[in-house]
């Protein structure tokens, strides 16, 4: 046999694994932080707090874990209007593989107009504002700084906050209601508390992505890893619509009129379809 | 609250400049007809032309050309080369898996960060010196702020000269489009952090960047058409990884993950 060279391998602070006595490669037992995930977690844990063990590498508290399966249900269909399950029906539609689907959504949720990017950004405002109101009133009223070319598009609206819209939308409300009650001393509550202050110091209301951004500190996420867990928590929803569209066909999909400015065909065609 | 355009007045058709299809008549893009005025354009071309509404010249498009070809490298063990060769040892799809390699080119220590980030600092660089600013000053302010300069240094051979800077240099010199100002910038801050105490070599990503500035792409127009730089290599790895039986590209055994976390514990039911 081979000797494993000794550069090929993988530190993790996550993951250890005992190998059968018989075959290096298949694991008899697995461990999550310490944990043995199939000989204890699968009867013991729910699923919000073995996702939480895998991005924090302990055990919530119950509320936490509670206020966890809260955001996750409530991030996890932002439904067919939005841009992301939007992309993962237009694989769905067209008969793409599944991981098509979720490829698009991710691609079409990732950015710093409603999608994860924002919430990165908006965690590292929580970082710096924390529960102070004036900190929250300069940033939110200072010019985003130019700093160095970043492949992401400048942000158009204050990150946390909605670009469109004259008031804080009623799930985005409720979501926030819902998530106060099992995260009673963080940045949810000074948030349930100081909403208003904070829509007039942006100009425009609140949105998800600035709840989102607010819990994931709470639940003590970096920004890189809430980046990552809006990412993920919002998949079901896309999942489900690229399904239901893949059954229900390209023809009772919109497939939307456009109108060409500089078309050298010399008319509009406003009534398309394929 | 801010006032903004409302999003009622976007509803209905939608209005481009770009283009878009008439099936069973034509297809317009940019303002022609894609049949007719475009039909004979190298794809190069056409892409180029996608992205920043001007057409190329033969010359410049050979060096664009050279650009993406000598970045080429069917490796494997590359990160992004990897995701393709991996989809392809699960038996993945050969567009998903290269499409994932190319999502995961715009990584932060090489490739599209880098380039876009490289590109941007020639850009600013130019106009701070044409603005009579000293260049040492110009990179030193740089370093402070940013603490490194993409396109100098680089993570897998920090002190070897980049393989491909010559040939695509010499290359973009028979094409007449090696002594742009923005090459001559490139070579000039290479000069400061060698000679200064941080020894960086220009890799390949400034040279590229400042070639293709010469040739009139902005930061954002080269940071698209670098897109499938890394393609061409890309499904060398996913064909070999598919030719060797499943799951048999980089296996690792149980013991390759060295654990560093908490010792092992028991989830206590009380507790919960």
């Amino acid at each position: 046999m081979n000797t494993e060279p000794a550069r090929n391998i993988i530190h993790s602070r996550l993951w250890a694994e005992d190998a059968e006595n018989d075959d290096a490669f298949t694991a008899q037992a697995c461990y999550c932080s310490g944990y043995d995930v199939y000989g204890e977690l699968l009867k013991q844990a729910t699923y919000p707090e073995y996702l939480y063990l895998l991005f924090r590498g302990e055990r919530p508290a119950p509320h936490i874990a509670r206020a966890l399966e809260i955001l996750s249900i409530a991030v996890a269909n932002p439904g067919p209007r939005d841009s992301s399950v939007h992309a993962a029906m237009c694989a769905g539609v067209g008969g793409s593989p599944a991981a098509a689907a979720l490829m698009a959504a991710l691609a079409a949720g990732a950015g710093v107009s409603g999608g994860a990017r924002e919430v990165f950004q908006c965690m590292q405002l929580w970082s710096s504002c924390s529960d102070r109101p004036e900190a929250w009133q300069h940033a939110l009223e200072a010019p985003a700084t130019a700093g160095r070319m970043q492949v992401w598009p400048d942000a158009e609206h204050p990150p946390g906050f909605a670009p469109y819209g004259q008031r804080c939308a009623r799930p985005v409300r409720q979501t926030l209601s819902a998530l106060a009650t099992y995260l009673a001393d963080g940045h949810i509550a000074w948030l349930a508390a100081h909403r208003e202050t904070l829509e007039q110091a942006a100009g425009r209301p609140l949105a998800m992505t600035g709840v989102l951004a607010a819990a994931l500190s709470d639940l003590g996420l970096d920004p890189a890893a809430g980046e990552m867990l809006t990412l993920l928590l919002r998949l079901p929803g896309a999942a489900a619509h690229a399904l239901e569209q893949g059954e229900s066909g390209f023809r009772r999909f919109p497939f939307f009129a456009i109108d060409i400015a500089n078309d050298p065909g010399r008319y509009t065609d406003q009534e398309q379809s394929r | 609250m801010m006032e903004s355009i409302p999003l009622e007045s976007w509803e209905g058709p939608l209005r481009t400049t770009m283009g878009g299809c008439f099936p069973g008549e034509r297809a317009v893009f940019r303002g022609h007809d894609l049949h007719a005025d475009l039909r004979d354009a190298d794809w190069m071309d056409l892409y180029l032309f996608g992205i920043c509404g001007r057409r190329h010249t033969p010359a410049q498009l050979r060096v664009l050309h050279a650009i993406w070809v000598n970045t080429s490298y069917p490796d494997p063990r590359l990160w992004n080369n990897r995701v393709a060769a991996l989809a392809g040892s699960a038996r993945s799809t050969g567009i998903l898996g290269i499409s994932a390699a190319l999502a995961t080119s715009e990584a932060a220590i090489y490739g599209r960060q880098i380039d876009i980030a490289i590109a941007d600092f020639l850009t600013r660089a130019m106009a701070a010196v044409r603005g009579g600013r000293p260049l040492a000053e110009v990179v030193a302010d740089e370093l402070r702020i940013n603490r490194s300069i993409g396109g100098y240094g680089r993570p897998v051979a920090k002190s070897a000269a980049d393989e491909r800077n010559a040939v695509v240099l010499a290359l973009a010199e028979h094409e007449g489009l090696a002594d742009g100002e923005h090459v001559k910038l490139a070579f000039a801050i290479e000069e400061i952090l060698l000679t200064g105490r941080w020894r960086m070599r220009m890799n390949y990503a400034a040279l590229a960047a400042a070639l293709a500035l010469d040739i009139g792409l902005t930061s954002r127009e080269y940071y698209l058409y670098l897109l499938p730089a890394f393609l061409a290599g890309m499904p060398p790895c996913y064909i070999e990884a598919c030719d060797r039986p499943e799951q048999a590209t980089f296996p690792l055994r149980c013991s390759a993950l060295i654990y560093q976390g908490p010792p092992r514990r028991s989830w206590v039911p009380e507790c919960r």
